[in-house]
């Protein structure tokens, strides 16, 4: 039998340990999705699944049954992902010199790792998925994750700002900033590609 | 006639302008916005194909074995739902033995013997000394196997990417084990027991989170706070007593025990 996801929260709220099981297997490949697209890192990817699945199961009774559960989920991903994205940038600020000249370090850890050949991967050409993978990685934590939730997860800049935890305005141009990154680095390939 | 500005055609793409009818139109009629839109829309078609590793179809299962140890238990809620638990203290006492006497058999087939059937066990643990026994078999059992753990990270060596990924997994374990015995220590009045299993359930819980790559200055940060615990030091002093327990609670008992 099948029931909603706030049918499952009831239960769970109850100490129906099944009931969360239920929820953290159905949604688990989608946060892991969120979240590596937010980290931009496999590993960190996978902490912030089981991170943000022990948030969800502690904040239960703050759940508002009338809300998704998904999207309570997500917002509570995403929040688990910049913290993690941001602490990981504090510590390597703290523990890495910058060489002289380098301007890369803006933000260490939002490296796309190596892809491995696969279909989809393939569709890209070399470069072009290169100049993503780099114009990605230079978006700044909170660039990123503004793009990745309005871009990639369908959310409104309102909402965007909700699970930010800043101003719609500034979601608004975090999401400018990251598109107008985007294009700048990718514009050249994407046109060379069609010619 | 007004252009449409970069900003205004990133709203149009994602449908957030206030005036989706008049940005349109514009485009309609305007051959050097449509250019810029266009290659817009290319640009974000392109990030579209950014790769995401693949997650089978078992890996929510994955996750839930992962985090089934470390999910706190929902005591308050469950004593709120009794309420009148202290009235009723014997009577969940005595429940909770049969529980965790059934777990225990179930848990510890290396303790227990594998030819327990449920008939036997129940029989056992009917009687409030048999289910004792059982729980401070499975108490003793769970601080031997935890004092291990403790004593290999406590004694490993500091170097580049520690892997302590083994222990995770058997802290992980032993912390949903003791959480079973800390709620049934706290049933049964037992609050020094309750105590000392709070603190080691702490530790545990905190080393399955730890990071499985350990760096040198990440493990001594973690053996620190063992340390400032003190939790090998109450785990020994909690483990010998309930070695007494276990032999104060006769040889009989404890040869029955041990057949079950």
């Amino acid at each position: 039998m099948d029931l909603s996801d706030g049918e499952y929260v009831t239960r769970a709220r109850t100490g129906d340990s099944d009931a969360f099981r239920t929820l953290v297997e159905r949604h688990s490949r989608s946060v892991f999705r969120l979240a590596f697209r937010m980290t931009g890192n496999e590993q960190d990817a996978e902490d912030v699944v089981q991170e943000s699945m022990l948030r969800a199961y502690k904040q239960l009774s703050k759940f508002d049954e009338r809300a998704s559960f998904g999207t309570w989920l997500y917002r509570i991903a995403a929040n688990c992902s910049l913290d993690l994205v941001r602490s990981k940038k504090r510590r390597t600020q703290n523990q890495v010199l910058a060489p002289e000249g380098d301007s890369d370090l803006e933000n260490p850890v939002m490296t796309v790792p190596e892809p491995g050949p696969n279909p989809e991967r393939m569709a890209l050409s070399g470069e072009v998925r290169e100049r993503l993978t780099a114009a990605m990685g230079d978006l700044s934590a909170t660039e990123r994750s503004a793009f990745v939730l309005r871009h990639f997860e369908g959310m409104c800049i309102e909402d965007v700002s909700r699970v930010l935890g800043c101003q719609p305005g500034a979601a608004k141009h975090s999401v400018f900033r990251a598109v107008q990154k985007l294009r700048r680095a990718l514009e050249p390939v994407v046109s060379a590609a069609r010619s | 006639m007004n252009h449409l500005n970069e900003e205004e055609l990133i709203l149009h793409y994602y449908s957030e302008e206030s005036d989706a009818f008049a940005a349109e139109q514009h485009l309609d009629q305007c051959e050097q916005c449509r250019a810029h839109y266009a290659c817009l829309q290319r640009v974000l078609n392109v990030v579209d194909s950014l790769p995401v590793p693949v997650r089978s179809e078992e890996y929510g299962s994955e996750v839930w074995r992962r985090i089934a140890g470390r999910l706190p238990s929902r005591r308050r809620r469950w004593w709120s739902l009794e309420g009148s638990w202290q009235w009723a203290g014997a009577a969940a006492a005595f429940a909770s033995l049969v529980v965790v006497a059934f777990m225990a058999g179930r848990m510890f087939p290396t303790a227990v013997s594998r030819k327990v059937t449920p008939v036997t066990t129940a029989a056992n643990v009917a009687d409030k000394q048999g289910g004792q026994r059982v729980l401070l078999l499975a108490v003793g059992d769970l601080l031997d196997r935890s004092q291990m753990v403790l004593i290999e990270l406590n004694h490993a060596t500091p170097s580049e990417n520690l892997d302590i990924s083994a222990e995770q997994s058997r802290a992980s374990d032993l912390a949903s084990e003791n959480r079973l015995y800390r709620q049934t220590a706290l049933q049964t009045g037992d609050t020094a027991m309750a105590g000392v299993l709070d603190d080691l359930e702490r530790v545990l819980v905190d080393i399955a989170h730890e990071p499985s790559q350990m760096a040198p200055a990440e493990l001594e940060n973690l053996q620190h706070r063992m340390e400032s615990a003190g939790i090998l030091f109450k785990v020994r002093i909690l483990g010998n007593n309930v070695k007494q327990k276990q032999e104060a609670a006769g040889s009989v008992g404890r040869s029955g025990g041990q057949k079950l």
